[in-house]
């Protein structure tokens, strides 16, 4: 396995390196002119496809072979795990914390990026529009991406604590009810969403923003001649002529937000009991979590995940296609 | 930091990280590879020592002491310093690869875990003399008969209180002496405006650690998860909560934020450590402490904490002479009360060395009587199915703190998935 980006790593670069040459000689020997800039090409494409195998393949390869075999810690160390073929999957599929981690994973992904799209959309052609103090404003929205994870989560579990937090001061001082935000099972799951948006609506902001600066301002011009007003400039300019990048923002936040660890093991370590649990807080809680590295079914977890996230992807540039098709 | 790896790694976190934590060890490998060649036989030579306080840096106290005792040996001691769980992890990473460190320092639950791979060295191969090491102690790093490790100290749980709050609800301390008279006093003092008692009851080891006392105190067992004793037990945290004397905030509680809420003094009583003996010292109130009480009266069997020193397994078995005197260092009655001393919060595991403790800080008493009554999570022969239960356990006392189960389905659950990770 490693042998094979080993010879084609440094066979392309000696080929590469002599490459550079004979590009400048003249045309007659076309063919050998051709292979030896083939050679160049394979040699200019070497470390990337080295970086590739190394950082990309490899690790998934290890992934599927983690997630076949029966790694307990004993056979980890010994390197003699049992081959169990779809054992873990089928574990992992009958496992009562799998429709719980589904459902949530769901609620988590679609309900954060419904919000986080909705909020930086609006916020983005609210800050379309030049004012005063709008730059800074813009970048003070940027806040949550600069800030170390860690300390943002800790932030929101802080702000969320049922007995000292600032959320429930605020509720109980107009009369409201204490919450238990983070340990309640009922509500565990929609406060970690919360923080989660937050943390997203930067990046819909930046990107939606910079889409928008692509729309030409005349199209605008021409509509409010025409008389059309906010809203319907919106939703017959803006909208539309957004829905290309709105595609990517949004398939790029699914796939973000479908592995997101950090916030939910940080806020309530996917609990109590499931109630919070996500896929890759699973999947997580399998390999590291717990006194027991569990690598087989971590694995096998996290295998899913990419399988979801492939379906979107793929999903997305099927509806690019059909979009290119008929434009 | 794992957290950001992960994050960044996306997806492919988990092999990623098991990629980077590989390519940790075989760096480490090119280091013991080459002095396993050196010192071979001629004396002197480096050997490397792996712990779990990173903390103590190179400057420290702690440093000095193991570096003394490589000196005492002849050889410099090349020590490297891990957190906790990335411990565990690069000692199974090294052995995979054939590059364990000589020394490990490690957390008792994780001696069976790393015994069971067949990596450690048994304290009998070794010639080591374990007859003063308190049993109850030294059964956390037994598997199947043999002792895979000493303890260089022990730690475990009690009850702090707030004298202050005590004094003004008028509760007398040393009339908690049962689970009855306990509840009594939390009564008392949020009668009397203050908060009673907070604790961790988190979704992780700490959660199970905290909730073993109690668990162990109404006699259940570890075996039966789902035992008329173990509800009981779980009965009486949840019954604190429903009343208003703990905060629903000890479902989240990590036992360092249990600390911190004791110490702002709202608090009658915090379950914690022997590692906050110092801070509850400076605490701006008056503290105390009370042994944990057992259901029908007594101490309650804590669970231990504290490390292990164990010896993986070498290639080269003339590195051992050295390694059993490094070992031999740490474990003499001085050395242990050396090691108490410089943490401040070990209590030896062996009688000689309890007494010497107790000579020079007579304050630690009640700790040296709650370390003799306490007992190892890996014992009674559970050994690597120990973090299995404990994972069963933990949600189930989250599942039933936070209302999702009673506590009578959480650990019916609990059992029958125990159960089903274990067999």
């Amino acid at each position: 396995m490693t042998s094979t980006p080993a010879d084609v790593g440094t066979r392309g670069e000696s080929r590469g390196a002599a490459g550079t040459e004979p590009a400048a000689p003249s045309a007659p020997r076309r063919r050998r002119t051709l292979s030896s800039s083939q050679w160049a090409a394979v040699g200019f494409a070497a470390p990337l496809l080295v970086y590739l195998v190394l950082f990309y393949a490899y690790p998934l390869m290890r992934n599927i072979d983690l997630s076949v075999h029966d790694y307990t810690i004993r056979a980890f160390v010994q390197g003699n795990a049992e081959f169990v073929g779809l054992q873990n999957y089928v574990d992992v599929f009958s496992s009562s914390t799998f429709p719980t981690a589904l459902w949530n994973t769901a609620v988590f992904t679609f309900g954060s990026i419904a919000f986080q799209f909705t909020l930086g959309l609006a916020l983005a052609v609210f800050f379309k529009s030049s004012f005063r103090l709008s730059t800074t404003l813009r970048a003070m929205f940027l806040v949550p991406w600069l800030l170390p994870l860690i300390v943002s989560a800790s932030t929101w579990a802080w702000m969320l604590n049922s007995e000292n937090g600032i959320v429930n001061s605020v509720i109980t001082a107009f009369g409201g009810e204490q919450i238990n935000w983070l340990t309640d099972p009922d509500t565990a799951l929609l406060s970690v969403t919360i923080a989660n948006i937050w943390l997203g609506i930067p990046f819909n902001l930046v990107i939606l923003y910079s889409g928008l600066q692509n729309i030409p301002g005349d199209v605008y011009e021409a509509a409010s001649l025409d008389g059309a007003g906010a809203w319907r400039q919106f939703w017959s300019i803006t909208f539309p002529l957004l829905r290309p990048v709105s595609a990517i923002t949004i398939l790029l936040g699914l796939i973000y937000t479908l592995k997101v660890v950090d916030v939910i093991w940080v806020m309530t370590t996917g609990g109590p009991g499931d109630s919070s649990t996500t896929l890759a807080i699973w999947s997580y809680r399998e390999a590291f979590g717990t006194g027991q590295p569990d690598f087989s079914p971590a694995a096998a977890v996290g295998n899913l995940l990419i399988v979801i996230a492939l379906v979107f992807g793929f999903l997305h540039l099927r509806l690019q296609h059909r979009q290119e098709a008929t434009s | 930091m794992r957290k950001y790896t992960l994050r960044g790694a996306g997806i492919l976190g988990v092999t990623g990280l098991t990629f980077a934590l590989a390519a940790c060890g075989s760096s480490d490998d090119g280091s013991t590879g080459a002095d396993g060649g050196e010192s071979g036989d001629a004396p002197g030579g480096t050997y490397t020592w792996w712990d779990p306080y990173p903390q103590h840096d190179g400057s420290s106290d702690w440093e000095a002491r193991v570096q003394a005792c490589g000196e005492d040996a002849g050889v410099t001691i090349e020590r490297t310093a891990y957190d906790t769980t990335a411990l565990t992890n690069q000692a199974l990473l090294s052995a995979q690869e054939g590059t364990s460190p000589d020394v490990i320092l490690i957390d008792n639950p994780a001696v069976s875990t790393l015994a069971d791979t067949g990596m450690l060295t048994t304290v009998d191969e070794f010639g080591l003399d374990t007859s003063s090491i308190d049993q109850n102690l030294l059964d956390a790093g037994v598997v199947d008969g043999n002792a895979y490790g000493i303890p260089i100290g022990a730690n475990t749980l009690s009850l702090y209180y707030n004298a202050e709050i005590l004094d003004e609800a008028g509760v007398d301390p040393a009339s908690i002496t049962d689970w009855d008279s306990l509840t009594a006093a939390l009564e008392q003092v949020t009668g009397a405006g203050s908060k009673g008692i907070t604790f961790s009851a988190i979704g992780t080891e700490e959660g199970t650690f905290q909730f073993l006392p109690w668990f162990w105190g109404s006699g259940a067992d570890l075996s039966q998860l789902d035992s008329p004793e173990a509800v009981e037990a779980l009965e009486l945290w949840k019954g604190w909560l429903d009343e208003g004397y703990a905060p629903n905030t000890v479902i989240n509680n990590s036992q360092n934020t249990v600390w911190e809420e004791f110490l702002t003094g709202d608090f009658a009583f915090a379950e914690n450590g022997t590692w906050q003996v110092n801070s509850a010292a400076e605490a701006e109130f008056e503290t105390g402490l009370v042994q944990l009480p057992a259901k029908d009266g007594g101490v309650a069997p804590a669970p231990t904490g504290g490390e292990f020193i164990v010896a993986p397994v070498q290639e080269d078995t003339a590195r051992y002479d050295v390694t059993r005197q490094i070992v031999e260092c740490m474990t003499t009655p001085e050395g242990f009360v050396e090691t108490a001393n410089t943490f401040a919060y070990y209590i030896p595991p062996t009688a000689e060395g309890q007494e010497a403790l107790l000579e020079e800080n007579p304050d630690l008493e009640p700790w040296v009587e709650a370390v003799q009554s306490a007992k190892g999570r890996t014992s009674d022969g559970l050994g690597t199915d120990y973090p299995l239960i404990s994972e069963a356990l933990w949600t189930a006392v989250q599942n039933a703190m936070s209302g999702a189960a009673t506590p009578a389905e959480a650990l019916e659950t609990a059992q029958a998935d125990a159960e089903a990770a274990t067999s």
